[in-house]
């Protein structure tokens, strides 16, 4: 046997000063498939691209409301996704019970990396196998941070996780400094935008990403297809056959031709971890 | 006084061995706490007497502190079941201060955390023996609010406690408005403890006036109010009044 020695348990250090299991679920992080995040003063929006595990499967959900005003966005193990915000969602409850007030994001972020650092110390645990991009609003504005399984977290601007996210990072980094001031509307075309990067090849459509929006006054909410069909189109040109055959802009999902879909379903499958499942 | 909760062992109700006592009723207690809203924030007043029965026999206890850096509490009933609230008070905000993060509860949080206590404790037959009043400033906005012994909670523009609930209140709807100057609010809550002292008979002549603002809270030394003695109908107050004996 050569293969790593310090690698079998959670707890062991590596001579280099590495804990390679937490460093394996990170891992499980970039094979998701690409979730992103980003805000301005006022919103944050998150969204995130579906894949079907199989051509006779539907996709998972990857976006989750916590409350009125936190959302979060998962990117690795689905699974683990679920029970975190799951967490998260009865934290923000009891908060709201005790306090009638809506629980602080940091605090949230917090507790939510204090919670995947014990499984980074404890023999009989393992790490969770998930990222997760946490927005929310509170009194100091809105947040967007980003928690990972080493019990880290970071607040940013934009950021996108998992699979391919490099293309949306680069995208993303590229306009970021604008955020800040940008408008609803503008951060929804943004967040689409770097959802297109993480796609290469396959073409942009309103059915295989989610978006969702939270701002001062607007309640976390996902935004429906037909929505994001028409953010899509303001800068996505329609193939011309498609446009010739007329319904391209009326049925997106189900209009284009059988070249689309075919693609779509193929390239997906080696890119996502079996352990999405 | 004892009064005990039979429990049920399996089959048979055993009186437990280990007998569980409640509070029924208060030993040392404050009266009326009268709080308003004014112009820059909440004003609140309260007198330092802490009777045993009808025995005044405490005459230097504060039942006004400071929660936080938005909040202040007043309270009314069980002395020693307010030091016991200040103290879940004190370990909240420590904890709160704890987090380090610019985050900070607020009046609004305070009043309600009150109420879960106080309906908590009822709930368990075993109430906290007092009436709490809130007051706080917090990004510009006044709160003032009031939670009961059985955690009834509301919030209001003036509310008082005990017998201040009904010979303050009358006088604060006639007279109180939401802009009054410090000044004209200190009037208004000396006469009402005024009349309080006047007709309540654990109301004691030695009062604090506490203030919140956005700048934080100031409790003022004690003082006395100029009282009027001299009325007929107190120098025999029972005259005319058919006695039994």
């Amino acid at each position: 046997m050569f293969r790593n020695q310090y690698d079998t348990d959670v707890t062991t250090w590596s001579p280099t000063g590495r804990l390679f299991q937490v460093e394996y679920a990170m891992e499980a992080v970039k094979q998701g498939s690409a979730a992103i995040g980003l805000r301005s003063r006022s919103h944050v929006v998150l969204a995130c691209v579906n894949k079907a595990q199989s051509e006779l499967s539907s996709h998972q959900r990857k976006i989750f409301k916590v409350d009125d005003h936190i959302g979060v966005a998962i990117a690795g193990l689905t699974a683990d996704g679920r029970v975190l915000s799951r967490y998260m969602r009865s934290e923000s409850i009891n908060h709201s019970f005790t306090y009638e007030s809506p629980l602080p994001v940091g605090r949230l972020v917090v507790r939510l990396a204090d919670k995947a650092q014990v499984c980074t110390q404890r023999s009989w645990k393992r790490p969770y196998g998930v990222g997760l991009l946490v927005g929310g609003l509170d009194e100091s504005g809105a947040h967007l941070y980003y928690n990972c399984p080493s019990g880290n977290y970071f607040e940013y601007q934009a950021f996108a996780i998992g699979s391919r996210s490099q293309a949306a990072k680069t995208y993303l980094e590229r306009r970021f400094e604008s955020f800040q001031e940008s408008s609803r509307e503008d951060l929804i075309k943004d967040a689409i935008m770097a959802i297109r990067e993480t796609l290469q090849g396959e073409t942009l459509k309103s059915s295989i990403c989610t978006v969702s929006v939270l701002g001062v006054d607007e309640p976390f909410h996902f935004l429906d297809q037909e929505t994001i069909q028409k953010v899509i189109d303001t800068f996505e040109k329609v193939p011309e056959e498609e446009e010739d055959a007329g319904e391209g802009e009326a049925e997106p999902e189900a209009a284009p031709g059988a070249a689309g879909t075919g693609e779509q379903g193929g390239s997906g499958d080696q890119d996502v971890a079996p352990m999405e499942m | 006084m004892t009064f005990t909760i039979p429990i049920d062992n399996g089959d048979a109700v055993k009186i437990a061995e280990a007998e569980s006592q409640r509070t029924l009723y208060p030993y040392v207690t404050g009266t009326s706490i009268v709080a308003i809203k004014y112009k820059d924030g909440v004003l609140m007043a309260s007198d330092m007497g802490g009777s045993y029965g009808s025995t005044l026999r405490y005459k230097n206890i504060e039942r006004m502190q400071a929660i936080g850096k938005h909040s202040l509490l007043g309270a009314s009933g069980e002395i020693s079941d307010f030091q016991e609230i200040l103290r879940y008070l004190d370990e909240l905000t420590l904890n709160d201060n704890m987090w380090d993060d610019g985050n900070s509860l607020g009046p609004k949080e305070i009043h309600n955390y009150l109420t879960r206590v106080m309906y908590n404790r009822r709930n368990k037959f075993n109430p906290l023996w007092n009436t709490l009043v809130l007051g706080g400033v917090k990004n510009g906005k006044s709160y003032l609010g009031m939670v009961s012994m059985i955690g009834v909670s509301f919030e209001d523009d003036h509310v008082a406690t005990g017998f201040g609930n009904h010979l303050a209140r009358p006088i604060l709807r006639d007279e109180w408005h939401a802009d009054m100057s410090f000044e004209d609010g200190v009037k208004l809550l000396e006469k009402c403890m005024r009349v309080l002292l006047y007709r309540d008979r654990s109301a004691i002549n030695k009062l604090q006036i506490a203030k919140i603002t956005e700048e934080g809270v100031t409790v003022s030394q004690p003082y006395s109010l100029k009282t009027f003695w001299e009325f007929s109908s107190f120098h025999n107050p029972t005259a005319g009044a058919e006695g039994s004996w």
